[in-house]
């Protein structure tokens, strides 16, 4: 029983060291204007930028900016854009993982990878006004005030 | 009497607006695309209310403040006007290539050796390229016997990898075990084609 409860314990440290330290995605297309906003700094968001959880990558209005997360999930933005990475989990072996990303403003492209296919409750996107439960694959959305 | 009333009014907006000037409503409109193969996958909208299910090619919602979702059906000329640079900013979808080993080793077959070359050209065509080397083993052993043998098959080809010249920190690896047989079989079936390593590059 406590090797049972260590391990558990050793399991669930190993999947939050995964989920907070790690890079969780890269930049692979980059137009005009694209910034990443990390912790009050904002660092330039060129091809090959890895991203972190809780990263916001904000494009001008000459900005585009490409992003595939390391489940293979694809996310887009287009020109005065603001995608916020808010939760990003995700084990390679068994693919269990949450990711959950908010358009703030702009424009999104979604092509959702193995976290969405494992489960389909673990992706949404959220924008100023809804929630999206991401069952997969292929969408866009818009937000304009 | 009309005091009171214009007292009970200005809190209720101070509630509702959290004491800013009242904000622009911002709306969302949300479109599912049809996949390359032509399969269409499902958003479930929820801002809160009732939830609507978008799972027809290019069927949309537009979501406001206050009023349900407007559902309708936009054409792919809407979606490509309305989404072009977000679109046209899509990153190329990974690619996986697979290998195959000998029984219980982690020895290549003759055939996956002369594959291995075709990853070096993917690489070549992508904007900083990354590779997952992917372990997977058939159904023989236990699953905690198979989840370390196919880290070790995964481990040996990041090994020849970094030997064939690719740098080392664009390569991260996993094992499977036996959660995802390309070839499903009962347990304890020996199946060649389920011992193999899935490169993917992205």
């Amino acid at each position: 029983m406590c090797t049972y409860r260590a391990l558990v314990g050793l399991a669930l440290a190993v999947f939050v060291a995964a989920a907070t330290a790690a890079d969780i995605g890269q930049i692979k297309t980059s137009k005009g204007g694209v910034t990443i906003e990390r912790g009050g700094a904002s660092l330039p968001g060129t091809v090959g930028a890895r991203l972190q959880v809780g990263d916001a990558v904000k494009t001008a209005a000459d900005g585009s900016v490409g992003i595939t997360m390391i489940d293979n999930s694809r996310l887009s933005a287009g020109p005065n854009s603001v995608l916020a990475l808010d939760r990003y989990a995700f084990d390679g072996t068994t693919h269990e993982g949450q990711m959950d990303a908010s358009l703030r403003r702009g424009t999104l492209s979604v092509v959702s990878g193995k976290i969405a296919k494992q489960n389909p409750a673990a992706m949404t996107v959220r924008t100023p006004n809804t929630i999206l439960g991401v069952r997969g694959t292929e969408f866009v959305v818009k937000v304009e005030d | 009497m009309e005091v009171v009333i214009i007292a009970i009014l200005g809190a209720l907006m101070v509630a509702l607006h959290d004491g800013s000037p009242p904000p622009r409503t911002p709306t969302s409109l949300v479109v599912v695309l049809p996949e390359a193969g032509g399969k269409v996958g499902t958003v479930v909208v929820n801002p809160g209310q009732a939830e609507t299910r978008l799972d027809t090619a290019y069927a949309a919602a537009q979501i406001g403040q206050g009023a349900p979702p407007a559902r309708s059906t936009l054409s792919e000329g809407e979606v490509g006007g309305l989404f072009a640079a977000a679109l046209a900013a899509r990153p190329m979808p990974p690619m996986s290539f697979t290998l195959y080993f000998i029984t219980g080793t982690d020895e290549f077959t003759p055939e996956s050796k002369r594959d291995l070359d075709s990853v070096f050209g993917e690489l070549k065509r992508r904007p900083s390229p990354e590779i997952t080397v992917i372990g997977h083993t058939d159904r023989i052993g236990s699953d905690a016997d198979n989840d370390r043998l196919s880290l070790r098959r995964a481990e040996r080809v990041r090994d020849d990898l970094i030997t064939l010249g690719v740098p080392p920190e664009v390569i991260s690896i996993a094992g499977r075990g036996e959660r995802e047989p390309l070839v499903p079989t009962a347990d304890n079936v020996d199946e060649p084609r389920n011992r193999r390593v899935e490169i993917s590059v992205r």
